[in-house]
């Protein structure tokens, strides 16, 4: 029990900053440019994590909770869902409701903190990004449900279960494909990346998500961008666990597969990033409209 | 077999998803020449390898795939469309119709007296939502161009019904229907074309509103 936690918190904690370099070089390769190393991530955290804080006289501890809880979160919903193969360490019925709100949390932190800073420019990103995050919330929960009603439980770990390769095999497998694009799109909203969201701009009128995060600095920043490589690691989890349910067994080898699924899928995102362009603001809830109605079809589907 | 068919048909119902709710022109006739190429390889992997199956997927990979998508895309050219779609009712409600339809179209499938090997497939319930979005794509777009498209959706459906009629179906109407389709595209080129000289615009509204 213990190991397995240990585990699973080290899988975590040391593999999630690869995955934004691994995004990030994957978009260089297509540009044609060398790119920044894959490791810069880790280099940027030490870096801050060396430098002071700066507060403005405005904030208040609200500020400060922001990133706290950023960070704090993804790392609970981790213990909540298995990694690949590997079983989630904190499991119990109905959990899935708790995932999903846990996320709702931090939202609500990272979002008081930017309006705590008293400054209009970060309201309009904490508007922006609450909309878009209550647009998604039903998708990810019809997602769940979908897998609650083909495994027949309620918590994470029994939904991500072995029966999953199965599952692809039988009709069910229908929906089960519809849900790994809406999840996939879910991601990529969640985590500001680029249809939705550009985390490299900083151009006033398209900022998301970098508007709310513009006043932290030192650690507080580096909190902060640890928290959103976890959050990329956890919703990926379920995507990998998804795409390939495959286990083996040895638990060496189920997390090595786990980790070239992760891997996989932050080269899947590079390329969607290098291919698509930002959606025009409004075009935005109306995608993750139709990803809810994917996704509520879906649940038709295994209802029939 | 059966996963591939199913993957394949879901594609489809994606694809329905992506013209009711997509802005660009050009990218709903890419995406719907695409589903016509998918919708090719349904024979194939249907009835297995025979001469009528693959005569039936060479002729609508070559129809739907490429020669009509390629006049569609000419005509935009020509006629200088501007590339946005103008919808009489927004995005977001022909999404949402889309679906009630899509998932209507399920829930009667059932009801439907079919055979009992077609039953459990996708294939009605899928044949049957592509036909409703492709009159949804008819009914609410203003573009005379757009509603060739959403034509050519209700074909795609109706393409569909017919690959598990093939065994019973001779070539011969397979073939008229696909010439059909043909024909209707170039009559709508031409009118196109002809609207386009007489009144500067190729808003359908607007013909409504004729007098003498």
């Amino acid at each position: 029990m213990i190991g397995k936690l240990v585990l699973h918190l080290v899988l975590l904690l040391l593999f999630a900053p690869l995955l934004p370099g691994i995004i990030t070089k994957t978009k260089a390769i297509f540009g044609g440019r060398i790119g920044a190393p894959v490791l810069q991530l880790y280099y940027d955290l030490a870096r801050l994590w060396r430098k002071g804080f700066v507060f403005s006289r405005t904030t208040t501890w609200v500020f400060l909770t922001g990133p706290v809880v950023g960070l704090v979160v993804p790392l609970l919903a981790s213990l909540l869902i298995p990694f690949g193969a590997l079983q989630a360490p904190v499991s119990f019925e109905g959990d899935l409701i708790l995932f999903v709100y846990l996320f709702g949390l931090a939202r609500f932190f990272t979002a008081s903190a930017a309006l705590d800073t008293g400054s209009s420019f970060e309201g309009m990103g904490a508007v922006r990004e609450v909309t878009f995050s209550c647009l998604a919330e039903p998708t990810v929960l019809f997602a769940l449900l979908v897998l609650a009603r083909i495994s027949d439980g309620l918590s994470l770990n029994t939904l991500f279960g072995s029966h999953l390769l199965a599952a692809w095999r039988s009709p069910a497998g229908a929906s089960l494909g519809l849900i790994l694009v809406c999840l996939f799109v879910v991601m990529l909203v969640e985590n500001s990346r680029i249809p939705f969201d550009d985390p490299n701009t900083h151009l006033e009128l398209t900022m998301v998500h970098e508007v709310m995060v513009l006043d932290h600095s030192g650690p507080a920043l580096g909190m902060i961008l640890y928290g959103a490589s976890l959050k990329m690691m956890v919703l990926g989890a379920l995507l990998v666990r998804l795409a390939l349910p495959w286990q083996t067994g040895w638990w060496a080898l189920d997390a090595l597969i786990f980790l070239a699924g992760l891997a996989g899928i932050a080269v899947l995102i590079g390329v969607v990033e290098s291919f698509m362009a930002r959606l025009r603001l409004p075009r935005i809830p109306q995608m993750l409209i139709g990803t809810s109605l994917l996704s509520i079809f879906a649940l038709v589907l295994v209802l029939r | 077999m059966m996963e591939f068919t199913n993957l394949l048909l879901l594609t489809v119902i994606l694809i329905n998803f992506f013209t009711l709710g997509s802005s660009r022109l050009v990218a709903c006739i890419r995406i719907v020449a695409l589903q016509g190429a998918l919708l090719a390889l349904l024979p194939l992997l249907t009835h297995g390898l025979s001469f009528h199956s693959i005569l039936l997927s060479a002729g609508a990979f070559c129809f739907k795939g490429i020669l009509i998508p390629w006049l569609l895309l000419r005509a935009v050219r020509e006629v200088r469309i501007r590339r946005e779609v103008e919808p009489i009712i927004g995005f977001v409600p022909t999404l949402i119709l889309g679906a009630l339809t899509t998932a209507g179209a399920f829930l009667f499938a059932d009801f439907l007296p079919l055979v009992a090997e077609h039953h459990d497939g996708l294939y009605v319930p899928v044949a049957l939502a592509t036909m409703f979005a492709g009159f949804l794509l008819l009914i609410t777009r203003r573009k005379a161009i757009t509603q060739v498209l959403g034509y050519l959706m209700l074909e795609n459906g109706i393409f569909i019904i017919g690959v598990l009629l093939s065994e019973a179906l001779p070539l011969m109407v397979e073939g008229g229907v696909l010439l059909d389709l043909l024909v209707g595209v170039f009559v709508m080129g031409i009118v196109l074309n002809q609207i386009n000289r007489e009144f500067s615009s190729l808003d359908t509204e607007r013909l409504s509103a004729l007098k003498e």
